[in-house]
C-alpha cells in the first residue's frame, strides 16, 4: 500500500506545539515527533498513550528480590551453611536481615537494566541499529512533526497543505512510501 | 479571610477533645491506683506531646527547605505548610510543661537519670551526667524552643509582608533564613531526639536515632499537609492547586515513609549483626514484649505506603492517600509510644484509655489551631515570585 508523509519542520519546540495543537484541532493525526529532547506536554496533544515502562519496572524489580532470595538461599544456606555472625545458620528467614542489603541492591539492578533495555528494544534504539528520524537535524536543533495521509482519510493532501500554509512552517518535506 | 472554619470541622476538632477529654479521665480513673501511674501518665502525655509539636517542626523544617532550594511548585500549598507550622508555638509550651512536670518530679521514672538516687548508684549514668543532668537538659531544651520559635515567626511576617508589599528582596532573605535554619537543624533535630526521648533509655545509645526521629516526624508531617490540602481543595479553596501539586506531595510521603524504613533497618541491622549485649538491649525489649506491635508498625509504616502510594495514579487520588495518611499517621504515632512507653515502663507499657485519650485531645487542639491558622491569611500568597510557576506546576 502507497503512502504518503509529510515531515513538517520548525526551530522551536514551543511553536511546534503551538502548531500541533492547532492542526490537532482541526481533525489532523499527528503520528510521530522527532526532537532533540523530550518536549513537556507534547504527548496528550499528539494523543501519545501513557507509556507502560512503570509496570514492566516494577516485574523486573519483582524478578530481581526472587532471583535474589532464591540464590542466597541456595549460597548460603543449603549448599554451604555460612555461619552469619555466629547466628542460626540453617535459617533464612532468621539471617533475613543479612540478606536484605543484598535483595535491595539486585532488585535495583535488575529493575533499571530491565527497563532501560526494553526502552531501547522498544524504540529500535539498540547501539548499532539503523537511525529512524527523518533528518539529522533533528538531533541538533530542529524538530519535526510527522503526518501520514494513510491515517488522515478525513483531509486531503491540498487541504493539509493550506492548513500547514496558514499555520506556518520553517520546511515541509513529502516522502512517498511504497 | 477566605477560608472559615466549618461548623462541621469546629464539631471534629471540639468532639475529638472531649471525646479524647473524657477517655483521659476514664484511663486515670481506671490506673490511679497503679503505683506505675505517674510514669505513665506523663508518659502518655509525652508521647502525644512530641508527636504532634514534632508535626509543627516537621512541618517548619519543610518550608525552610523549600526556602533554601528555592523551589518553585509549591507556592500555591504554602499558606498549608505555614498553618501547619503555625502550631509550633502551642506544640512547644505543651511539651514544654510535660517536660517541666517530669523534671519536677526528678525524671518520673521515665527520664531516670534525673533521679538522684539512680545517679548515686548507677555509674554509666553518672558517667553521662556531664551532659545529662537537668540543668544543661533545659538549656538545650529552651534553646531548640528559642531557634524553632524566632525562625517560625521570622517566616510567618515576612510572608505575610511580602502579601502586601511583593518584590524579591523578601525572597532572598527567606533564601538566607531558610539555609541558616537548616543549620541549626541539623545539630537540633539529633540532640533534641537524644535528649527527649534517647535518653528514656539512659544505658543505651544509637547514633542515627535522630535521624530516626527526624525521618518518622518528616513522613508524618507530609501525610498531614496532604490531607490538610485535599480537604481545603474538597471544600472548594485552592484553585490553583492541581494533580501534579498533590501528585509531588503525595512523592514526598512515599519518599519520606522510605526514608524512615531504611533509618529503622539500618539501625536494627547494625545492632543485630555486631550482637553486642549493652546494644541488643533496646531490641530485646521490645520484640520480646511487643513483637507483634513492634513489627507490625514497620509494616504500617514501610509496606503500606510502598505497596499502595507506588503508582502514579495512585498518587493523584485523593481517597487513597487520605487512607494512607491515616494509615501512617496511626504507625508514626505507635512508632513514638513504643519508642517512649517501652522506654519508661518495659513490659508493662499498655495502649489504655490514657494513651488514646490524650491523643485524641492532642489531635482536637492539633486540628483547630491548624485550621484557625488557615483563617488568618489568604490560602494563596499574592506575590510570592514563583507563584506564577505553581499556577502552572505540571508533571
Amino acid at each position: 500500500m502507497s503512502d504518503k508523509v509529510l515531515y513538517v519542520m520548525y526551530d522551536d519546540d514551543e511553536v511546534l506545539k503551538n502548531s500541533a495543537k492547532k492542526l490537532v484541532a482541526k481533525g489532523v493525526k499527528i503520528s510521530e515527533v522527532f526532537s532533540p529532547f523530550p518536549i513537556h506536554g507534547i504527548d496528550p496533544i499528539i494523543g501519545v498513550k501513557n507509556t507502560r515502562l512503570g509496570i514492566m519496572a516494577f516485574l523486573y524489580g519483582l524478578t530481581g528480590l526472587t532471583l535474589a532470595t532464591v540464590g542466597m538461599r541456595y549460597f548460603m544456606i543449603v549448599d554451604w551453611p555460612m555461619n552469619i555472625g555466629g547466628k542460626p545458620n540453617f535459617s533464612y528467614l532468621e539471617n533475613m536481615l543479612a540478606f536484605v542489603p543484598i535483595s535491595f541492591e539486585f532488585t535495583v539492578m535488575c529493575a533499571a537494566h530491565g527497563m532501560a533495555i526494553t526502552y531501547l528494544l522498544r524504540n529500535k534504539t539498540l547501539p548499532g541499529m539503523p537511525a529512524q528520524n527523518p533528518d539529522p537535524r533533528t538531533t541538533d536543533d530542529k524538530f519535526v512533526m510527522e503526518i501520514r495521509l494513510s491515517e488522515n482519510h478525513g483531509v486531503t493532501e491540498a487541504e493539509l497543505d493550506g492548513m500547514l500554509q496558514e499555520i506556518g512552517y520553517l520546511e515541509l518535506d513529502k516522502k512517498e512510501l511504497k | 479571610m477566605e477560608f472559615q472554619i466549618t461548623k462541621k470541622a469546629k464539631n471534629l476538632a471540639f468532639g475529638l477533645m472531649g471525646l479524647g477529654a473524657l477517655l483521659t479521665i476514664m484511663g486515670v480513673a481506671l490506673t490511679a491506683s497503679d503505683h506505675h501511674f505517674l510514669t505513665r501518665f506523663m508518659a502518655s502525655a509525652l508521647i502525644s506531646g512530641f508527636f504532634f509539636f514534632a508535626l509543627g517542626l516537621g512541618s517548619l523544617f519543610f518550608l525552610s527547605l523549600k526556602y533554601a532550594t528555592e523551589t518553585g511548585w509549591y507556592a500555591a500549598v504554602k499558606r498549608v505548610i505555614e498553618a501547619v507550622a503555625g502550631f509550633l508555638p502551642v506544640g512547644m509550651v505543651i511539651l514544654g510543661v510535660v517536660l517541666l512536670i517530669i523534671t519536677l518530679a526528678d525524671g518520673a521514672h521515665i527520664y531516670t537519670w534525673m533521679d538522684p538516687e539512680v545517679q548515686a548508684h548507677d555509674e554509666i549514668v553518672r558517667k553521662k551526667a556531664p551532659y545529662l543532668n537537668k540543668i544543661f537538659f533545659w538549656i538545650r531544651t529552651l534553646a531548640y524552643f528559642t531557634t524553632y520559635f524566632l525562625f517560625w515567626r521570622g517566616f510567618r511576617n515576612r510572608s505575610l509582608e511580602e502579601d502586601r508589599v511583593g518584590g524579591t528582596e523578601i525572597h532572598f532573605k527567606n533564601y538566607k533564613k531558610g539555609a541558616t535554619f537548616l543549620v541549626f537543624f541539623a545539630v537540633f533535630s539529633s540532640t533534641s531526639a537524644w535528649d527527649w526521648i534517647m535518653s528514656i533509655d539512659v544505658h543505651w545509645f544509637s547514633t542515627l536515632f535522630g535521624w530516626y526521629t527526624f525521618a518518622g516526624m518528616w513522613c508524618s508531617t507530609m501525610v498531614v499537609l496532604i490531607m490538610t490540602t485535599l480537604y481545603l481543595k474538597k471544600l472548594g479553596h485552592l484553585p490553583n492547586v492541581n494533580d501534579s501539586h498533590i501528585h509531588d506531595l503525595g512523592k514526598w510521603a512515599f519518599a519520606t515513609s522510605f526514608l524512615w524504613s531504611y533509618m529503622w533497618f539500618s539501625q536494627f541491622m547494625l545492632i543485630w549483626y555486631a550482637n553486642i549485649g549493652e546494644e541488643v538491649v533496646y531490641f530485646q525489649l521490645r520484640i520480646a514484649e511487643f513483637k507483634y506491635l513492634y513489627f507490625g508498625m514497620f509494616i504500617i509504616n514501610f509496606a503500606f505506603p510502598m505497596l499502595i502510594l507506588m503508582s502514579r495514579d495512585a498518587k493523584r487520588n485523593a481517597g487513597i492517600l487520605v487512607f494512607v495518611g491515616l494509615m501512617i499517621l496511626i504507625g508514626h504515632w505507635l512508632d513514638v509510644y513504643i519508642m517512649i512507653s517501652a522506654g519508661a515502663l518495659g513490659a508493662n507499657a499498655r495502649i489504655g484509655a490514657l494513651e488514646i485519650g490524650m491523643a485524641l485531645l492532642m489531635a482536637g487542639v492539633f486540628i483547630f489551631v491548624v485550621l484557625r491558622n488557615l483563617t488568618k491569611a489568604p490560602l494563596t500568597p499574592v506575590n510570592h515570585p514563583f507563584l506564577d510557576e505553581s499556577n502552572h506546576h505540571e508533571i
